[in-house]
């Protein structure tokens, strides 16, 4: 590999990412563009994730990936590979030992603390995306914070439904100010968001945005007085370690239609029953 | 009893290693070379460049290789490679009208200046499969299919001499060095839009490094449709035909052929040659009906690939001049006058990452998705009740 940089990225495009999250900490929510590189990972697979990372890390990183909350699941794997072939920095999969964390679908069920990044891998970075697809359109309505269009959207849905119909990427509003696609975490996570005190970074490869959540910033998930935010329970416990506070996979154990609960957070899990 | 998944690593690493014996096939075939990927699979090897964004024959061939001919993941490698080259600097804009031409036709002159010059076509073949390519070694091709080497041109008395079946590296000299291009006539006359060059000292957009402002400069668009995914551009120009966007295209000249490529070095202040490249440059000529500012001329659209590629030069001019609607006064009404819509969706890494990413675990949602519908149906059932 010594024909590439360290984490791969030359230092130019390193320095152009790191000035886009300056300023994407500056303003909270906002999505900055950014001169996104082709990377040697598919689209879709966490390039905005993997180019974050590639910016920030530096040879005294304790690394740890998770793709729906594991550690070894395939795709995981394959970016904590490319990272440990292209730094040779330390990784782990104990969410308290990392200093930086790469995630896929998930924030960690172990409270994050200060001094810790956490880099999301964004699909689709527009919170209204799927109410207005035209860039030029969304960004005039950032711009004038013009988000009734979402508000009438999940009042529809409670109508209709007598439920939001989003169970993931749930939007926030960020510092009061930017609505803000979380990332396809389930909306179990989106409480976590709120005043973390770990620097949450979302990076989005094809798309080629950036946007931020500094420590300690306020992060709401929309809802109306009469029908405040919920977050999914299950009335299982996790099969494997008994927790009743984790987001819960459900496998499927025969063909019987026989479930179990196991926690999707592994490192968690693992750690509960005192491994 | 349950335990939680493993393996992940393993089976990397073992699908890794049977992706290498696939791509092998059996051994008892030989193994084929980038020289055989470069010369006998020449077009796989001209796309890849072009969308690719990467004039480099060898590493194309590479690619095509590792990527089992599969071409949107050549594309992708040549991609992910160049992404990690360095940037020293712009060339100054290619002259193709001192291109040495192998392959030259407008459809809107019955003889132009310098000639018609059929080069190498399937235009004409009967695709009728040649048996005689079946076995190894059996000479080169059935003559009478209609793919014979030999140069064919009419019209012009001055028609280029040489060689027109040379694949690279043409013989051809150019007639007086340069061979202008057919449309020119019509610029004389003012029939056709003036194209005025950008000063050199002006900048030019880069997508892969700026990423797509909207709306996008000409600069920009025609450097997206240069890497757009061949198939996806070629429907959008087919739809023009069919009166989505419709404007009237004539192939005002096609060209294919070699140019210079020069780079003015800071340090010396002067042109140099750095090296010499295939392209294939469209000119379309369309109608225009004239505008409350302007009178009724004709108006162009433009495409240029890497190596040989005529399908997606003439589609990638249909597509730019379906583009230019709103600078020439006409209602975006299709998707293929829809700069957003177009230019979004035209890069086949992008899409083909994107979509293909469905095939990631999606559970967690997945769950979300589970917990909802539960309580939303178990609450319908109870209404019901």
């Amino acid at each position: 590999m010594s024909a590439y940089n360290f984490a791969f990225l030359d230092e130019q495009t390193k320095r152009m990412i790191r000035r886009a999250l300056l300023k994407a900490v500056a303003i909270p929510g906002h999505q900055v563009p950014f001169g996104s590189r082709e990377m040697p990972l598919s689209y879709g697979w966490g390039t905005g994730g993997v180019q974050v990372t590639a910016s920030v890390i530096g040879p005294d990183d304790v690394f740890k990936v998770i793709d729906q909350g594991a550690d070894d699941t395939t795709n995981a794997v394959s970016i904590r590979q490319f990272f440990e072939r292209t730094t040779r920095v330390r990784t782990t999969t104990r969410t308290d030992a990392a200093t930086l964390i790469q995630t896929r679908h998930r924030i960690p069920e172990t409270p994050l603390r200060k001094g810790q990044i956490v880099v999301f891998q964004v699909p689709i970075p527009e919170p209204l995306r799927w109410l207005e697809p035209r860039e030029i359109e969304t960004r005039k309505m950032h711009a004038l914070e013009e988000y009734g269009v979402m508000h009438v959207r999940l009042y529809e849905d409670i109508t209709r439904h007598g439920h939001v119909e989003t169970a993931y990427d749930y939007p926030v509003l960020v510092n009061g100010r930017y609505l803000m696609r979380p990332s396809p975490i389930p909306k179990f996570d989106n409480p976590k968001l709120d005043r973390n005190p770990a620097l949450l970074l979302f990076g989005a490869g094809r798309e080629k945005r950036i946007y931020a959540v500094p420590p300690y910033t306020p992060v709401r998930s929309l809802d109306f007085e009469d029908h405040p935010f919920t977050v999914e329970r299950w009335d299982h416990t996790c099969a494997l370690c008994g927790a009743s506070d984790a987001f819960m996979d459900e496998i499927v154990v025969d063909d019987k239609g026989g479930r179990m609960f196991v926690c999707s957070d592994t490192d968690y899990c693992e750690r509960r029953r005192g491994r | 009893m349950y335990v939680a998944v493993k393996g992940g690593e393993k089976a990397i690493a073992s699908a890794h290693r049977l992706l290498a014996e696939e791509r092998r096939g059996d051994r008892s075939v030989p193994e084929m070379t980038l020289d055989q990927i470069d010369q006998q699979l020449g077009l796989a090897v001209d796309r890849v460049m072009t969308e690719g964004s990467l004039y480099d024959r060898e590493l194309a061939a590479l690619a095509v290789k590792q990527a089992r001919g599969d071409l949107i993941e050549a594309i992708f490698l040549a991609r992910a490679y160049r992404t990690t080259l360095p940037r020293f600097g712009a060339s100054r804009p290619v002259d193709t009208s001192s291109m040495v031409v192998r392959r030259r036709v407008s459809a809107t002159f019955k003889d132009v200046p310098g000639g018609q010059i059929l080069g190498a076509t399937f235009d004409y073949t009967h695709r009728l499969l040649d048996w005689s390519l079946a076995g190894a070694g059996q000479g080169n091709g059935d003559a009478t299919s209609g793919s014979a080497a030999q140069p064919s041109r009419n019209g012009s008395d001055h028609a280029q001499p040489g060689n027109d079946a040379a694949p690279h590296g043409s013989v051809l000299a150019p007639l007086g060095g340069r061979l202008p291009r057919a449309i020119d006539a019509l610029d004389r006359e003012g029939l056709i839009e003036t194209e005025e060059p950008d000063p050199d000292d002006r900048p030019v957009a880069d997508l892969t490094r700026d990423g797509l402002g909207l709306p996008a400069d000409r600069d920009a668009r025609l450097q997206n449709l240069a890497r757009a995914d061949e198939g996806f551009v070629l429907a959008l120009g087919y739809a023009t035909q069919r009166g989505y966007g419709r404007n009237h295209p004539f192939a005002g000249e096609i060209r294919v052929g070699e140019v210079e490529v020069e780079l003015v070095p800071e340090e010396l202040g002067f042109p140099i040659t750095i090296g010499e490249i295939t392209l294939t440059e469209c000119q379309m000529v369309n109608q225009f009906k004239g505008s409350a500012t302007a009178p009724p001329q004709f108006t162009r659209g433009y495409g240029l690939t890497f190596g040989h590629a005529e399908r997606k030069a003439m589609t990638m001019a249909l597509v730019d001049r379906a583009l230019r609607c709103r600078e020439l006064g006409e209602m975006p009404i299709s998707p293929p006058q829809d700069e957003e819509f177009v230019l979004s969706h035209s890069d086949n890494v992008e899409a083909s990452g994107f979509v293909q990413h469905l095939k990631l675990p999606h559970h967690v949602d997945f769950q979300s998705e589970l917990v909802l519908i539960r309580t939303l149906r178990s609450e319908a059932q109870a209404r019901a009740r």
